[in-house]
């Protein structure tokens, strides 16, 4: 699934390799410099540095590698956000059928979701009321909370840019199956991701990071 | 930041000060834990911040021993566990206060886990993802994982104390609604703030295993009571008087169908008569013989009449004819009807029947001996019937009533035990809320 990049590719900041997991990223980071550098064909343009990476104890890295829905994933990807609540990790999984799929992990919670497109009409995020409910792709979620967060960091390949982002709004919505969806509202109209929470065991993760003592 | 494949990644961060003591401080989370409150003052302090800012610092507070102690590494169904925080919650009810603690448990891979007792009943709670189709506090039953749980209490839910790191913003005085359903040994609970709803689904749990699990030593005690998700220990041994109850019932009912089969219910003998008085005709007369077949079994006995507000007396006597051996029955037949200023009424039955049991076959007459009343020149016209092997359907309710005596002795325990559990929630029956006050 790996997709070695065609030619070499350097980082325009520093001249060390470029490596990509997935051909058709819009965004990666150097893993030597940290610059964070948006793709415009071949080439590459280096918009900013990525900030020191918060410390956070999730087991999953980049390059894991699991099984969801019967097909295998890589992780390829991360945004990184700060809430409320503390913060929580988006991985950017490439999935074997060719789509990206998001692997959550708030406080070790983990949930799998695929952006579901061709929605009419989705609600903006910040005006959302806890426990309305909703229908989507012939399942209904209820609003379970509201919340702005700030993205605090990116890693590897995202399939858009997020160097220009700030603070959005997100809902997260749930049901009684275990179903999740969320509502990003970083683009207009908002970005709806559904989905599932997953058990950590259930996604037979390879690769991961390990813990002293664990 | 790019971790090198196989170093191992430390969950501890160490060399850490409280703020408001100078306590040296672990954080053992690796990261994800959101406030830390200080062993050794008490402040809680807020774990994201890499200067551990003073969220609320401590003045007079309460001590809590926990009985498990925070940083214990247990074991629990096969997955390690680290004892990371824990906070005791009180709700307050009529003016008690009643007090649980949770624990906190970590492990890097599986998140967060939470260990409640209260008085000795120990549940292992899951934070819920999914969340039940109805809202907290609206319904008396809500439907989940396929079972309905009854709601049990609702009350304010206050930290009282905390200890160590928890993954959510931990205040000692903050304050929650909490709404507790039951279905045992299931505990499924929502504590809502005006932000949002938390569900968990605790399981109650031998707190003996836990103590092995989590080494805690001399610090377990007894349980106190009944708790609410507390499994009925009388449910496993009614149900197996239930079961033997069903098979039994099912054992007769199958020889009830078997002996209606087998009954031969043959009509042996049918004779009519006339008790003429007017005639003399009072004495005594001796039937035509009849056959009873087969096993020892019973006869059943009908007798029909035309009585008018009249009476008649029966002497009758199955004489079983090469032995000479009889039965001897006497029947009394009334039948009196007419009007008064309340309408028509009628008194006794023109009609009797009756059984003798464990007659033995044989070549039987039958000798009858009508009485009356002398004055009365109305004749009466009578029938006799006589079956042979009718069925005994009396035999089958009285069994029925053996087997159901057990079953229902089993029950008493079991409904005391949930009469003590109930009488601890918002649903108590009045009575038993009189005894709480008592206590």
């Amino acid at each position: 699934m790996t997709v070695p990049a065609t030619g070499s590719t350097a980082c325009p900041n520093c001249g060390a390799a470029i490596r990509f997991r997935w051909a058709q990223a819009a965004q990666t980071t150097c893993d030597f410099c940290k610059s964070l550098l948006v793709r415009h064909g071949l080439d590459l343009e280096k918009v900013g540095t990525q900030a020191e990476f918060p410390q956070t104890g999730s087991p999953i890295q980049l390059g894991v590698e699991g099984t969801w829905r019967q097909r295998n994933f890589m992780v390829v990807g991360r945004v990184s956000y700060q809430w409320q609540g503390g913060r929580w990790n988006e991985w950017h999984c490439r999935v074997s059928d060719g789509t990206s799929a998001w692997l959550s992990d708030a406080q070790l919670e983990y949930a799998m979701t695929a952006q579901l497109e061709g929605q009419r009409d989705l609600p903006d995020p910040q005006a959302l009321n806890v426990n309305t409910k909703f229908q989507w792709g012939g399942v209904t979620y209820r609003v379970a909370n509201v919340t702005p967060a700030v993205y605090i960091g990116t890693e590897g390949e995202l399939p858009f840019t997020t160097y220009d982002k700030a603070e959005y709004w997100f809902a997260d919505l749930q049901n009684v199956d275990g179903k999740l969806a969320t509502l990003d509202g970083s683009e207009s109209p908002p970005l709806l991701y559904v989905g599932e929470y997953v058990e950590f065991n259930d996604l037979a993760l390879k690769g991961l990071r390990e813990f002293e003592g664990w | 930041m790019v971790i090198a494949a196989g170093t191992p990644v430390q969950t501890k961060a160490a060399g850490l000060n409280c703020p408001s003591c100078g306590a040296s401080l672990t954080l053992s989370t690796a990261g994800w834990s959101v406030t830390i409150a200080c062993p050794t003052c008490g402040a809680v302090l807020d774990a994201q911040d890499p200067n551990l800012r003073i969220l609320q610092r401590q003045q007079e507070r309460i001590v809590v021993q926990p009985r498990i102690a925070m940083g214990t590494r247990g074991n629990w169904k096969g997955l390690p566990w680290d004892v990371v925080g824990c906070q005791q919650v009180t709700i307050t009810v009529e003016g008690t206060d009643y007090s649980w603690m949770e624990y906190v448990c970590f492990n890097p891979f599986h998140g967060f886990m939470y260990l409640t007792d209260y008085q000795g009943h120990w549940n292992v709670v899951e934070k819920l993802k999914r969340r039940p189709e109805e809202d907290a506090g609206t319904k008396d039953a809500i439907a989940f994982n396929g079972l309905t749980f009854k709601h049990f209490q609702s009350a304010s839910a206050v930290t009282t104390f905390a200890l160590g790191e928890f993954p959510w913003e931990v205040n000692v005085g903050d304050t929650v609604r909490a709404h507790d359903y039951i279905s045992p040994p299931f505990l499924l609970s929502a504590e809502s703030t005006d932000a949002e709803t938390t569900w968990s689904l605790g399981v109650y749990t031998d707190g003996k295993a836990l103590a092995r699990a989590f080494n805690m030593g001399g610090n377990l005690r007894s349980p106190v009571g009944v708790f609410a998700n507390e499994p009925n220990p009388h449910i496993a041994s009614a149900g197996t008087v239930g079961r033997t109850f069903r098979y039994l019932f099912l054992a007769l009912v199958v020889m009830l169908v078997a002996n209606v089969a087998m009954a031969r219910k043959d009509t042996v003998f049918s004779g009519q008569f006339d008790f003429d008085r007017s005639k003399g005709d009072t004495t005594a007369f001796v039937t035509d013989p009849f056959e009873l077949k087969g096993r020892i079994s019973n006869i059943d006995v009908r007798i029909q009449t035309d009585l008018e507000n009249d009476w008649m007396y029966l002497n009758l006597a199955f004489i079983e004819e090469t032995t000479g051996q009889a039965l001897d029955v006497g029947r009394q037949l009334s039948y009196y009807h007419g009007q008064d200023s309340d309408g028509s009424w009628t008194e006794g039955s023109r009609n009797d029947h009756f059984r003798l049991g464990a007659v033995p076959s044989g070549q039987y007459i039958l000798r009858v001996a009508p009485e009356g009343d002398a004055i009365s020149t109305q004749p009466v016209r009578y029938k006799l019937i006589v079956k042979r092997d009718v069925p005994q359907y009396l035999f089958y309710f009285l069994a029925l009533l053996a087997l159901a005596i057990p079953a229902m002795l089993s029950y008493a325990p079991r409904a005391s035990f949930e009469q003590r559990r109930w009488a601890e929630s918002d649903h108590a029956p009045v009575s038993s809320s009189s005894d709480d006050e008592d206590e």
